[in-house]
C-alpha cells in the first residue's frame, strides 16, 4: 500500500496566503457537508443512478482545482462534484442536477456523474473509466494551438491507469509539448479492486517515465502538497510547455458508489486513512498556525450548512426536466422538434 | 418451456446464470471465467457470486480495468482451445473492447480459413431504466447483431438465461451474451445441468390471433403487460421472444404473422438501422402478402439517453406505446 510520497526536484511557487488557506478549508468543508447531505438525498430516493463520493479525497480535489487560474480547463470523472464546488459552481445548480431537475447544471440531461460548467472552464465528468484522458489532451492541444498560457488537467483514478487510453494520451502530450497535468487520484481502489491487484507497479506516477515526462507522487490527502504540486505543474506547464503526472495518494471513506456497501476493505485500513481525514488535519494546521481561530471554523461551517440546505430546498422546489426538452441538444442545429426524439428520424408528410 | 420437471423452485435470473457458469466450470476444465471485479468483489451486479471460492483464482480472474486488453487476451486464449467467459462488467464497456471484438473475435476464423475457432463468451448486462445517464444506458444487441461471425444472445427469462449461457458456453464461436440489469431479479423456473436451449429457436410466450408483437429481452415482458391490457379490448396478442438474434429464427415469427396479419416490433434500443428495423425487414420479405397494415416499431426515443427520472421514461419504450402501437397497425388494417 502506498505511504508516504517521494519529494522530487520542484519549481518553486509562491506560499498560500491565510485567505487562500482559509478558502482551501472552506471549500474542503463545503465540499463534505454537500456530499454527505447528497448521500442522504439519495436515500430518500430524491437522486437516483449512480452517486459516487469523494468523501475523504476533498483535499486532493481542492488543491488541484484552487492551484489553477478560474479559466484553466478541468476534466474528471464521475466522481465529481468536488471539482464542480471547487471551481465555483452554484451549489444550487449542482444539487439539482443531481436532483434530474430543469434548473440543473446540465438541465438533468447529465446527473451526478455528468456535470458540466463550461462557464468556469469545467469541462465535464466522465463516466467510461478513461474516456476523459484524452479530451484533456485536445483542450491543451487548443491552448497551444492558441499560442494561450492555459494549463489542462485531468482527473483519474488508480483504475484508469490501466486503459491503453491513457497511454496514448501521454505520449501525446509529451510529443508535442502540451500543457496537460495527469492528475491521478489515487485512492487505492478501482471498485473492489485494491492498485496492487490491478497493476504490475504500483508506483503509478512511474506510467510517466516511459514517455520521458516528469511525474511525481504527493500526499492527497495533505492539501498544502497537493496544492504546491500542481502549482509547480502549471508553472511548469505554461513556461516550458511541457506536460506532467502527479499521483495523489487518497482514500475514499465510502463504498465505490451509494449502491455498494464495502465490505471487501479490511477495517484496520479504513481506520488508519479516517485518522487523516483532511477535513480533521487541515483544520488543525490552520488552529495551530493561528491562520484560522474556532469562530472562524464554526462561521464556515455555519455557512457551508445554509448554503447546502438552500441547495437542497432549490432542488426539491425546483421543476422537473420538461418532457418537451427530452430531444434538445442532440444537435447544435436540429431539423426536426418532435419532441419525442426522432432529432434526425426521416420524416415523410401524410 | 421446461423439457423436464427439473429444478421445481423459482430462481432469480441472476442465480440461474451463476448456476449455468457454476455447472460448466465443473463440467469442462477449459472454462474459465475473467473480468472486472468478478472474483474478491463478485461481480458488480454479484452474478458471479461464490465463483472465486469455489473454483480458485485461476479459473475466476480479477482483471485491472482493461476492457480492449483482457477481450483480447480472452479471444488468443479461445484461439489455442480454452474456454474464456469473459464478463464486462456492463454493454456500455464493450465499446472500448469493440475493436477486439468485431476484427478480432468475429474474423479469425474465417480470415484464417478455419484453422482456428474462438469458443469465447462475453456477458454483459445493458439496458437502461435505473437513470445512469447517457454513458451507462446503452442497448447494443444492434450493432453486435450487424457482425457475421458473432452470435448474438438476449435471454428474457430465467430458464432461458440458463440454458442460452450453456449453449453459449459450449458453442465454437463468438457469443455475444447480453443480459439485462432489468431482469436479474426476475425469478423463475431454471433448468437442469443437461437443459440446453438452442440458438435460433424463438419461443412463443403468449398466442393470439390478432397482432404479433415480437420482443426481445426485457422488453418481453413489457410486450406481454400490454398484451394483457389489450386483452381486455378484445385484443389478442401473440407475443414472440427471438431470444437470439444471430441466428434469428425467422420462421416462427413469420409462422405467426401470417396468422395475425399484424406486426409490432419491440427493441430498446435506438431506432436508425436498429434491431426493429431489422426484423421488421425481414418480416417484410418474408411476409408482406400476409400483411394487413404496415409494421409498426416501437424504440427507444432517438436521443442519448437522459439522466433526468421522467426524461427517461419518455424515452423509452413503455407498455403504453406497444399497446398503442398495436391499437394502430391494427386501425389501419381494418
Ligand atoms: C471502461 C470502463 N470500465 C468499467 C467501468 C466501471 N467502473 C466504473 S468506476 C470503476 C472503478 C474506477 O476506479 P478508479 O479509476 O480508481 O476511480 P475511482 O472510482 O476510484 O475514483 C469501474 C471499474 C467504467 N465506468 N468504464
Ligand atoms: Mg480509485
Amino acid at each position: 500500500m502506498a505511504d508516504a510520497p517521494t519529494p522530487q526536484d520542484t519549481i518553486p511557487a509562491p506560499a498560500a496566503d491565510a485567505d487562500l488557506m482559509r478558502q482551501m478549508f472552506a471549500t474542503i468543508h463545503l465540499i463534505r457537508t454537500f456530499e454527505e447531505r447528497a448521500a442522504e438525498e439519495y436515500m430518500r430516493g430524491n437522486i437516483g443512478g449512480f452517486l459516487h463520493l469523494a468523501i475523504g479525497e476533498e483535499a486532493a480535489v481542492v488543491g488541484s482545482v484552487m492551484a489553477l487560474r478560474p479559466t484553466d480547463p478541468i476534466t474528471s470523472t464521475y466522481r465529481e462534484h468536488g471539482q464542480a464546488l471547487a471551481r465555483g459552481s452554484d451549489p444550487r445548480a449542482v444539487m439539482a442536477e443531481l436532483f434530474g431537475r430543469a434548473t440543473g447544471l446540465c438541465g438533468g440531461h447529465g446527473g451526478s456523474m455528468h456535470l458540466m460548467d463550461r462557464e468556469r472552464f469545467f469541462f465535464g465528468g466522465y463516466g467510461i473509466v478513461g474516456g476523459s484522458v484524452p479530451l484533456a489532451v485536445g483542450l491543451g492541444f487548443a491552448i497551444s494551438y492558441r499560442h494561450e498560457d492555459g494549463v489542462a488537467l485531468v482527473m483519474f483514478g488508480d483504475g484508469a491507469t490501466n486503459q491503453g487510453v491513457l497511454m496514448e494520451s501521454m505520449n501525446m502530450a509529451k510529443l508535442w509539448n502540451l500543457p496537460v497535468i495527469f492528475f491521478c487520484l489515487n485512492n487505492q481502489y478501482g471498485m473492489g479492486t485494491a492498485v496492487d491487484r490491478a497493476s504490475a507497479e504500483t508506483e503509478l506516477f512511474k506510467r510517466a517515465d516511459a514517455f520521458d515526462m516528469p511525474s511525481r507522487r504527493v500526499d492527497g490527502m495533505d492539501v498544502m502538497a497537493v496544492y504546491q504540486a500542481v502549482t509547480d505543474a502549471a508553472h511548469h506547464a505554461r513556461t516550458e510547455q511541457e506536460p506532467s503526472m502527479i499521483e495523489a495518494i487518497a482514500y475514499r471513506y465510502r463504498g465505490h458508489s451509494m449502491s455498494d456497501p464495502d465490505r471487501t476493505r479490511p477495517e484496520e485500513e479504513k481506520a488508519r486513512w479516517h485518522a487523516r481525514d483532511p477535513l480533521i488535519t487541515f483544520e488543525r494546521v490552520l488552529l495551530g498556525e493561528g491562520t484560522v481561530t474556532a469562530e472562524d471554523l464554526t462561521a464556515i461551517r455555519d455557512r457551508n450548512s445554509s448554503t447546502v440546505e438552500d441547495a437542497v430546498a432549490f432542488a426539491n422546489d425546483s421543476p422537473v426536466a420538461d418532457d418537451a426538452t427530452l430531444a434538445d441538444d442532440v444537435y447544435a442545429h436540429p431539423w426536426t422538434d418532435d419532441p419525442r426524439g426522432s432529432a434526425e428520424m426521416p420524416q415523410v408528410r401524410p | 418451456m421446461t423439457t423436464d420437471a427439473s429444478t421445481a423452485a423459482a430462481v432469480s435470473y441472476r442465480e440461474a446464470l451463476t448456476q449455468a457458469m457454476r455447472e460448466e466450470l465443473e463440467r469442462d476444465p477449459n472454462v474459465f471465467l475473467i473480468g472486472e471485479d468478478i472474483g474478491l468483489f463478485e461481480g458488480s451486479f454479484k452474478v458471479t457470486r461464490g465463483l472465486l471460492h469455489e473454483f480458485g483464482p485461476a479459473r475466476v480472474v480479477d482483471t485491472p480495468i482493461s476492457e480492449a486488453g483482457f477481450v483480447g487476451l480472452g479471444i488468443g486464449a479461445a484461439m489455442s482451445g480454452l474456454r474464456p467467459v469473459i464478463e464486462l462488467m456492463t454493454v456500455n464497456f464493450s465499446i472500448v473492447a469493440m475493436d477486439q471484438i468485431v476484427n478480432n473475435a468475429a474474423k479469425v476464423r474465417y480470415m484464417f480459413g478455419g484453422q482456428v475457432s474462438v469458443p469465447l463468451v462475453i456477458r454483459m448486462p445493458g439496458g437502461a431504466g435505473h437513470q445512469l445517464g447517457a454513458q451507462h444506458s446503452h442497448s447494443l444487441e444492434a450493432w453486435f447483431t450487424h457482425v457475421p461471425g458473432l452470435k448474438v444472445v438476449c435471454p428474457s427469462t430465467p430458464y432461458d438465461a440458463k440454458g442460452l449461457l450453456k449453449t453459449a458456453i459450449r458453442d465454437d464461436d463468438p457469443v455475444i451474451f447480453l443480459e439485462s440489469e432489468g431482469l436479474y431479479a426476475k425469478k423463475g423456473p431454471v433448468g437442469g445441468p443437461d437443459d440446453l436451449v438452442p440458438f435460433g429457436q424463438a419461443i412463443v410466450r403468449r398466442s393470439g390471433a390478432h397482432c404479433t408483437i415480437v420482443a426481445l429481452s426485457r422488453m418481453v415482458w413489457i410486450a406481454l403487460d400490454a398484451a394483457d391490457t389489450l386483452a381486455a379490448e378484445g385484443i389478442e396478442c401473440e407475443v414472440v421472444d427471438p431470444r437470439t438474434t444471430r441466428p434469428l429464427d425467422l420462421q416462427t415469427i413469420a409462422d405467426s404473422v401470417r396468422r395475425t396479419n399484424h406486426c409490432v416490433v419491440v427493441d430498446e434500443g435506438w431506432p436508425e438501422c436498429g434491431l426493429a428495423a431489422n426484423i421488421a425487414t425481414h418480416v417484410y420479405e418474408a411476409c408482406f402478402d400476409w400483411l394487413d397494415a404496415p409494421i409498426v416499431r416501437v424504440n427507444a426515443a432517438d436521443v442519448p439517453m437522459p439522466y433526468a427520472r421522467n426524461l427517461e421514461q419518455a424515452a423509452l419504450p413503455r407498455q403504453e406505446d406497444v399497446a398503442a402501437a398495436v391499437r394502430a397497425t391494427l386501425a389501419r388494417g381494418a
